[in-house]
């Protein structure tokens, strides 16, 4: 009872933080709007008793995901009440598209059987007396490791791509080049001052400048009048 | 009426995937929603696969759901950098401009 009114509840958020984040419009309470879906949403899969894949909802997409499309939603100086254009103008098209998927769903669903013989086909069947997380590891780590890292190869080549995308190189900036500071010649040379008496002026060795002033003349104490 | 089932499951995720959907048809200009609309409708798949997978007490719908969330996240990062790239060069971000490669 209380799990049948709590699943209601949070099914009805979820459909209704959808509809936010479709028809919100300021981009940024759409991604706000998404990050309440991914949350409703993993309280439903805890409902399916998919603990792991819950919180793996909780961490990467709200954490992660979500936070960058932020992140992206603020950096861009968009105009987007210039970007609600023609909203009107396509509603009436995606609302008759979406309707006839939704009739298509409901007449599969209405018609959809398991077949008979669906239990004897389960590949990896839900271990008894083991919790979620345990048994996913234990097919993930052994029948699919392949995939596995297959997975996080692509993740790597999704962090390159999006690093080689958006690096660019502007002028003006100050950086290390480590060719230059390896092909030094060894003009610049270390010193050792007199003890007690730390380094003079004319002990500084540093590039001449372009118009080359005499040195200071070393103040002579010998005789001195003061 | 209030046992949860697998209907349930499945009339949340439909209507989360027509609801992605309509979003992609409502917002033909801002990329930026229209990628969040993937998302939903990533996500509606997801739901479909738990779904079924507590159903049938089958891990493998589970360990799908795991590579589905790796692919999307990889498919968000270089989208939202395209995005960032283009927004960089052209100045806008509506999909009607994005003509370039049409030569």
């Amino acid at each position: 009872m209380i799990a049948g009114l709590a699943f209601y509840f949070f099914a009805f958020v979820l459909i209704a933080a959808a509809v936010m984040v479709v028809t919100a419009r300021n981009p940024v309470h759409s991604v706000i709007w998404l990050i309440a879906c991914f949350f409703n949403a993993a309280a439903l899969f805890l409902f399916a008793g998919a603990e792991f894949l819950a919180m793996i909802l909780v961490i990467v997409y709200v954490g992660a995901v979500a936070v960058l499309f932020l992140f992206v939603v603020m950096m861009l100086d968009v105009d987007f009440s210039q970007l609600r254009q023609g909203f009107q103008r396509y509603a009436p098209l995606g609302g008759v598209v979406g309707g006839i998927l939704l009739l298509e769903l409901v007449l599969i669903m209405a018609a959809w059987r398991f077949a008979g013989e669906a239990e004897a086909f389960r590949a990896f069947p839900v271990p008894e007396g083991v919790g979620n997380t345990e048994a996913l590891g234990a097919i993930l780590y052994t029948d699919h490791i392949y995939l596995f890292q297959l997975s996080g190869l692509i993740l790597l080549v999704a962090m390159i791509g999006a690093i080689v995308l958006t690096l660019r190189d502007r002028v003006g900036t100050k950086r290390q080049d480590p060719a230059t500071q390896i092909a030094r010649s060894s003009e610049v040379t270390l010193t050792r001052p007199e003890l007690g008496q730390g380094i003079r002026r004319e002990d500084i060795q540093r590039p001449l400048p372009p118009a080359p002033k005499a040195a200071p003349k070393p103040v002579d104490h010998e005789g001195g009048h003061h | 009426m209030l046992a949860i089932g697998l209907p349930h499951f499945l009339t949340v995720s439909a209507i989360l995937l027509v609801l992605g959907i309509f979003g992609i048809f409502m917002n033909r200009k801002n990329v930026i929603v229209i990628l969040m609309s993937v998302e939903l409708i990533l996500l509606s798949v997801n739901l479909n696969l738990v779904a079924f997978s507590a159903q049938l007490g089958d891990l493998t719908g589970q360990v799908f759901v795991m590579f589905i969330l790796t692919v999307a996240a990889a498919e968000a990062a270089i989208g939202l950098a395209i995005v960032v790239i283009y927004f960089r060069n052209r100045g806008t971000i509506e999909v009607e401009d994005i003509s370039t490669l049409k030569g």
